[in-house]
């Protein structure tokens, strides 16, 4: 059986499965119900001065999408409403009842080293086992300029994690916000800061939809709405995106990987794209702690399938693929294949190509039967028939064998600065 | 049975008994699995774990399934339950798990838990995946009396833990009624030994075959030279319709016919042109069906009562219907009709008087045969030196623990729903009660 021990940031845990900073995590009495269904590691509910922030009725906001309810998830919830001392207890309490788990408390306080200094001494005495620093929330809180009103300057990361790294000797994690343009600025100021790891990444700005008969966007509170923080299933490309990025330009630094994590599948991505651990949010308010049950058994049964005994010899293995467009074979050429035993006629490939694409396949009636077919010599290779079949693996894309030798945008006759170059 | 008045082997050509005796639900294919497990809510505190017999973490295997961990999915089964390969095509899941089913309630269509977990199960099988390994042996012997359902999943617990087991089997071939008994439609492909083979591939547990209880061994000497006893011992005996000419040539007991046609080339079992089958179960529904399929023309089913006390579930009464086979309520039968050979049988029919007990009236009517199979019902057959019995079956406490001390019964010797997945809950718990008793 596979080995699933994890170590993030310095931070062992006997799984790479975290809950990540939000209401699953809000109290003892979630987080001990989770380590009892399995879960490896928690980040406590960020935790603020007092007195606490207080929070809406009419808190969350969801896309259901075709039949599936919470293909995206969204809150308009701050940090923990709960006395710090309360948390500081149970924390205290937790890490001493389950000894072997990682137990990170989320922080978010105002920008001032005293601020930092003050909590920071307070939480090392739980003793928990790391901190992460909440630069992340979208919402109500950047508007009092802590959350992603810090996250989205990396100046003030930078100079956070200095303050915090200074101020204690747990490990310190960067929650980064996914609302910048380039992540890897906040992501190297953090390291510069001499942040241990960062977890990325917390919700995305979004308004879920809007309610036409009050004419408010969702969540509705009370006639009105604000934006929210949007996770689940939706977000998983943007975050793997953003983590594959960090991955491939900072490879020294430990990377958390969140974001629409929901099966093992999913943290086998994180992982295989750099991420030492993963942590889950909405999933588990979906469905419930029990997932993580999945979640450890699949992990395990797919690696031993493929032969890998830890976690460190999957983590980063695609990111060496994960390469720059301008670097990317550019006489390599598919072409779609319809398996005819396997089609159903609905006649998507068609019209999707006919209307949109290529009008590269030809809707014919043999014998008065619907009969598709690809004519190979307009089919780019796009893949959005295979993307758009109904039909698991009734169309393939398959390798055309040109001859002609790999070539990039560098050296590619229509790219003018080679012309430039050869000149 | 050789060719007797109307009775006759290769009724049809073998090429449609072959289709006839294939599996009858076929097997989901991967697409339709995956589609089947995502309509699944992975409830919190699911009905359907509650109406299974072994209780199985339903909504958990299903998601497996869903996330494409099919070994997992297996794994979860199959802890709860070794033969959940055969429940999963043999379980009147109408009346357990899929009726809990929130979509049942919800929209009238149930998760098809059967098919997902013939999936899942089929999947590790056909791969000879050994999903559990067993415990460092112990040095401790048990005795389990019959290869059936009870007994197997008795032994596989018990090897699991690092026992070691010896089966005694009266009949060739281990399986019990899985192999002798169930629909062959339900279980085809030889999946019955398949089966076994795949559960004793554990290891440290060996069958001796031949060997019945109370013929060629005897309860006191199991005692004497095992640390433990199980009995899985099915029911052997089976009822007579207590009517003159019960001897007559063509006239058998439904079991009988089943399990000759289960061992047996479906080209070379003979059949009535015209078949009675008397009885209101699964066992009728089961003979009458598989008459019909091995060519019977016209097949009717007499039962005593109305639809709604037959004990074949509503799914099996119309699954017989499907095939053809009449179903006529209200009437018993008073004579059997015949010389050497029986032609035909005469029924009254039957009313509730007012006290609400069955009784005949005096409106008659006869219907030709040329076979008639019964099919009113089993019993437990006692054999001398057994622990106390109760209503006929043995007694036992939670722990399946009769009255003798160390040793253990279960599945259809004791009270209980009649069903293989009931037979594997009293066996598995069984082996959990045992090995808590050897080492504590
Ligand atoms: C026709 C028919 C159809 C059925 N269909 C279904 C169905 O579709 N679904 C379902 O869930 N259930 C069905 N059942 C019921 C199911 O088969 C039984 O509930 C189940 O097999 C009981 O398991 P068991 O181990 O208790 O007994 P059995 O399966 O009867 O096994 C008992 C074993 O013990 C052996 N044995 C008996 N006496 C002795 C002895 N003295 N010494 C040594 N060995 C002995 C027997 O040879 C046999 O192998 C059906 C039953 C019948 C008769
Ligand atoms: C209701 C809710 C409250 C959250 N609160 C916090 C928080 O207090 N601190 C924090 O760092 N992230 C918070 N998050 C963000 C999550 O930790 C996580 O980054 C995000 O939900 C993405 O993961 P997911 O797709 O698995 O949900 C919250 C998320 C939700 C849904
Ligand atoms: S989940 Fe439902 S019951 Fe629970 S607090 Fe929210 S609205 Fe209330």
């Amino acid at each position: 059986m596979a080995d699933l021990r994890s170590t993030f940031a310095g931070i062992a845990s006997p799984n790479p499965f975290w809950l990540a900073s939000a209401p699953p995590t809000d109290k003892a009495y979630n987080i001990a119900r989770a380590f009892k269904a399995g879960w490896g590691g928690v980040v406590w509910k960020t935790l603020g001065e007092d007195p606490p922030i207080v929070n809406t009725s009419s808190r969350y906001g969801a896309v259901s999408y075709n039949g599936v309810r919470m293909a995206a998830f969204s809150n308009i919830e701050l940090i923990t409403d709960r006395p710090l001392q309360i948390n500081l207890d149970e924390i205290k309490q937790i890490k001493r009842d389950w000894p072997n788990r990682a137990v990170v408390v989320s922080l978010m306080v105002p920008c001032t080293e005293e601020s930092w200094k003050a909590i920071l001494a307070r939480v090392e005495e739980t003793g928990c086992d790391g901190v992460e620093l909440n630069f992340g929330c979208p919402h109500g809180m950047s508007e009092r300029n802590m959350g992603a009103a810090v996250g989205q300057v990396p100046d003030y990361v930078e100079m956070v994690t200095r303050w915090c790294k200074q101020h204690t000797r747990m490990p310190v994690i960067v929650k980064l916000t996914p609302n910048v343009t380039d992540i890897l600025a906040p992501a190297a100021a953090a390291q510069r800061g001499g942040a241990d790891g960062v977890s990325l990444i917390n919700t995305v700005q979004s308004i879920t939809g809007v309610d036409l008969d009050l004419m408010a966007p969702e969540p509705v509170v009370d006639g009105r709405g604000t934006h929210g923080g949007l996770c689940g299933p939706a977000i998983k490309p943007i975050a793997l995106r953003m983590v594959a990025d960090i991955a491939r330009a900072m490879p020294g630094l430990p990377v958390s990987g969140i974001g629409g994590i929901a099966v093992w599948r999913d943290a086998a991505e994180f992982i295989a794209l750099g991420a030492s651990n993963v942590q889950v949010c909405t999933a588990a308010m979906h469905h419930g702690f029990k997932i993580v049950e999945d979640m450890i058994d699949g992990l395990a049964n797919w690696m031993d399938s493929k032969d890998y005994q830890t976690i460190d010899q999957v983590r980063g293995r695609a990111v060496p693929n994960y390469v720059h467009w301008s670097d990317l074979n550019l006489n390599y050429q598919i072409v779609a294949r319809i398996d005819q035993n396997l089609c159903i006629k609905c006649g998507l490939c068609h019209i999707g190509c006919e209307d949109t694409s290529h009008q590269a396949i030809a809707a014919l009636r043999v014998d008065g039967e619907r009969r598709y077919e690809v004519i190979d010599a307009e089919c780019v290779g796009c893949n959005l028939c295979m993307l758009a079949c109904p039909v698991d693996g009734c169309i393939t894309m398959v390798r055309q064998d040109t001859g002609a030798a790999v070539v990039t945008w560098a050296d590619h006759p229509n790219n003018p600065l080679g012309k430039e170059r050869a000149a | 049975m050789t060719d007797i008045g109307d009775i006759t082997a290769a009724r049809l050509g073998a090429e449609q008994l072959a289709v006839n005796f294939a599996d009858a639900h076929p097997p989901l294919l991967p697409a339709q699995a995956v589609v089947e497990a995502n309509r699944c809510y992975f409830c919190h505190d699911a009905p359907c774990i509650e109406a299974c017999p072994t209780g199985i973490d339903i909504p958990s295997f299903i998601r497996k399934i869903a996330t494409g961990n099919l070994r997992g999915s297996a794994q979860t089964i199959l802890d709860a339950n070794i033969l959940g390969g055969s429940c999963a095509r043999v379980c009147p899941t109408e009346e357990l798990c899929e009726r809990a089913c929130v979509h049942t309630a919800q929209e009238s269509k149930p998760i098809q838990i059967g098919a997902l977990q013939r999936h899942a199960t089929d999947w590790l099988m056909d791969l000879g995946i050994a999903p559990f390994d067993r415990a460092a042996p112990t040095g401790r012997r048990i005795a389990v009396v019959g290869a059936g359902p009870a007994g197997l999943a008795c032994a596989h617990g018990l090897a699991r833990h690092g026992h070691d087991v010896t089966i005694f089997e009266a009949r060739t071939k281990p399986g019990g009624l899985t192999e002798y008994g169930i629909a062959a439609y339900k279980v085809a492909d030889d999946f019955a030994q398949r089966e076994v083979g795949f559960i004793l591939s554990i290891g440290g547990v060996t069958i001796e075959h031949g060997k019945a209880l109370g013929r060629d061994i005897t309860l006191d000497a199991l005692r004497r030279d095992f640390d433990a006893v199980f009995m899985g011992l099915g029911q052997t005996g089976v009822k007579a319709l207590g009517l003159a000419g019960e001897d007559m040539a063509g006239v058998r007991d439904a079991i009988d016919f089943i399990a000759e046609l289960r061992q047996t080339p479906k080209d070379r079992v003979a059949v009535g042109r015209r078949v009675v089958v008397i009885g209101g179960g699964n066992t009728a529904i089961d003979a009458a069906t598989q008459a019909r399929r091995l060519g019977a023309e016209d097949v009717t089913i007499v039962y005593r009562r109305g639809p709604e006390q037959m004990t074949a579930t509503d799914d099996e009464q119309a699954w017989a219907q499907t095939n053809n086979v009449r179903i006529r309520h209200w009437a018993a039968p008073t004579r059997l009709l015949g010389g050497q050979t029986v032609t035909g049988v005469e029924f009254a029919r039957t009313k509730m008087d007012a006290a609400g007990r069955l009784t005949l009236t005096e409106e008659t009517f006869m219907l030709p045969a040329d076979m008639v199979l019964k099919a009113i019902g089993q019993s437990f057959e006692p054999i001398d030196g057994l622990p106390a019995l109760r209503d006929g079956r043995i007694e036992v406490n939670a722990d399946r623990l009769t009255s003798l001390p160390g040793v253990f019964a279960g599945g259809d010797c004791v009270a209980g729903a009649d069903l293989t997945v009931a037979a594997v809950q009293d066996g598995k718990l069984a082996a959990a009660a045992i090995h808590r008793l050897l080492c504590g």
